[in-house]
């Protein structure tokens, strides 16, 4: 693939791209972290978990600031301009899912503090599809592949799935004894924001689609416009 | 909505002597409509420009081949006159060239002039002017020289001058690219308010330009048409590799 003639400008897109991964990297952690804490019952991660999303957050100023001063200085065309809107879009994905961490972690915190309450095992299931979901959506960007993306957006019915099984047992062990209900209603929230997790993967995937085809298939509306 | 086809160009060549500048182009520019022709240095795009209006020919060893319809008919056919087809198709300059020795006025009218007053030079001249954005800057000195104006107020008595014989179409050849971005900007609005009356065609280096002012932007390179499209298309999602290469600056 041929590069800019401008090496200034080539050298602004790759770090962009940089900033992404490294931004993305940090989201993997924050929620591999989340869970971690929960099944270990390391209250200790959890609290690093709230304590680094300050430096996602920075992170999320820093990319709009530089897509912002590309936009404004290189009038972006072409693929450079999809990348650029793509960019300005997954990163408020990607801050949101390092928030949605930071609740995760909030809700261990509670749990921690009480007897376990029945097997994590779906529940971490949920969150290592999860997190396969980020980590394929980000390749997908890496590589600029539409196909890879587009497994992404099969896989999030599975995610649903899951969810809803644990949603369903944690319904049956609040019917069981009134008194697990405060800590099946935190899991419920933890399960619920690993699904949230999974859409925002799905968000990105389908961004990487129009990056690389300028194809919107974000919602059936714009999906008909693509194929027509 | 379908506009009527204004400008139906099939496979034209052009030469000069034996380089050959532009090579099996075929477009075609709707009625009311903004072509932009953007290309790198010697891509051929003002050849082509020029050949719209028989041009290319007064170059001597300067040839062309192909067809250029004009609202269906043949503007390379027997019985055109070319000093008549440019009055239907007219032409603005890169550099703005108004006539110095002549008066604002005379320079707004001197096409027609050449074709033998019309009734009320009066009515064209603030017709044109007013076309051409300049009248306030200049009604009240009309009789005085081009030169005074600035670069921009030059460019678009030029403009006025060409709209004074009534074309049906506009050639730019880099209108704007002798102007401060203020004088670019009122070139381009003016642009917007032309098509309203006239078709045109504009070739330019500034991509920005292009897609700010065009409805359809053709990328030319080596002497042929790469890619001719809707303008947001060429600059958000083009077709054709090189074209992607050249808005996205990734060429040479």
């Amino acid at each position: 693939m041929p590069s800019h003639t401008d090496k200034i400008y080539e050298n602004e897109l790759r770090e962009l791209r940089e900033k992404l991964l490294a931004m993305g990297a940090k989201v993997e952690l924050a929620i591999a972290s989340s869970v971690r804490a929960l099944v270990e019952r390391d209250t200790a991660l959890a609290r690093k978990v709230e304590e680094d999303d300050t430096e996602i957050n920075r992170e999320e100023v820093d990319i709009d600031d530089c897509c912002r001063r590309i936009l404004a200085l290189r009038q972006p065309a072409g693929s450079d301009l999809r990348f650029i809107t793509t960019a300005l879009k997954i990163v408020t994905d990607l801050e949101r899912m390092g928030d949605l961490a930071v609740n995760i972690a909030e809700r261990v915190v509670d749990l921690n503090a009480a007897p376990q309450l029945g097997s994590y095992a779906d529940i971490v299931k949920l969150a290592d599809l999860a997190q396969a979901q980020l980590k394929h959506a980000l390749d997908a960007f890496v590589d600029g592949n539409p196909s890879a993306a587009q497994v992404v957006l099969k896989g999030d019915e599975l995610v649903d799935a899951v969810y809803l099984k644990v949603f369903n047992e944690l319904v049956g062990l609040m019917l069981e004894d009134s008194k697990n209900i405060r800590r099946a209603t935190a899991l419920m929230f933890v399960a619920k924001h690993l699904e949230r997790l999974a859409d925002h993967a799905t968000n990105v995937a389908e961004m990487v689609i129009y990056m690389v085809k300028g194809t919107d298939v974000r919602h059936p509306h714009s999906r008909g416009l693509a194929e027509e | 909505m379908t506009a009527a086809v204004k400008i139906d160009v099939a496979r034209l060549d052009a030469w000069f002597g034996r380089v050959h500048a532009v090579k099996g182009v075929s477009i075609q520019v709707p009625e009311r409509g903004v072509l932009a022709v953007i290309g790198p240095s010697g891509c051929g795009k003002s050849t082509f420009l020029r050949c719209l209006n028989r041009m290319h020919e007064l170059v001597p060893g300067a040839r062309a081949a192909g067809r250029v319809l004009l609202d269906g008919d043949d503007v390379y056919g027997g019985s055109v006159d070319p000093v008549l087809l440019r009055r239907r198709v007219g032409m603005v300059f890169q550099r703005p060239n108004p006539f110095p020795a002549m008066s604002i006025r005379d320079n707004v009218i001197a096409g027609l002039k050449l074709n033998g007053l019309p009734r009320d030079t009066d009515e064209v001249l603030e017709r044109c002017l007013t076309q051409a954005a300049l009248w306030d800057e200049v009604k009240d000195r009309l009789g005085g020289s081009p030169l005074a104006l600035s670069g921009g107020q030059q460019q678009r008595l030029c403009i006025a001058r060409a709209l004074a014989v009534e074309p049906e179409v506009l050639l730019m050849d880099e209108p704007a690219s002798a102007l401060d971005p203020i004088a670019t900007a009122r070139i381009e609005e003016l642009i917007h308010e032309l098509k309203e009356r006239y078709t045109i065609v504009l070739v330019t280096h500034n991509m920005q330009q292009a897609a700010r002012t065009s409805d359809l932007t053709a990328f030319f390179y080596l002497g042929e048409l790469v890619e001719c499209g809707p303008t947001e298309q060429i600059f958000t999602n083009p077709k054709e590799s090189r074209t992607e290469d050249y808005v996205t600056g990734k060429f040479g």
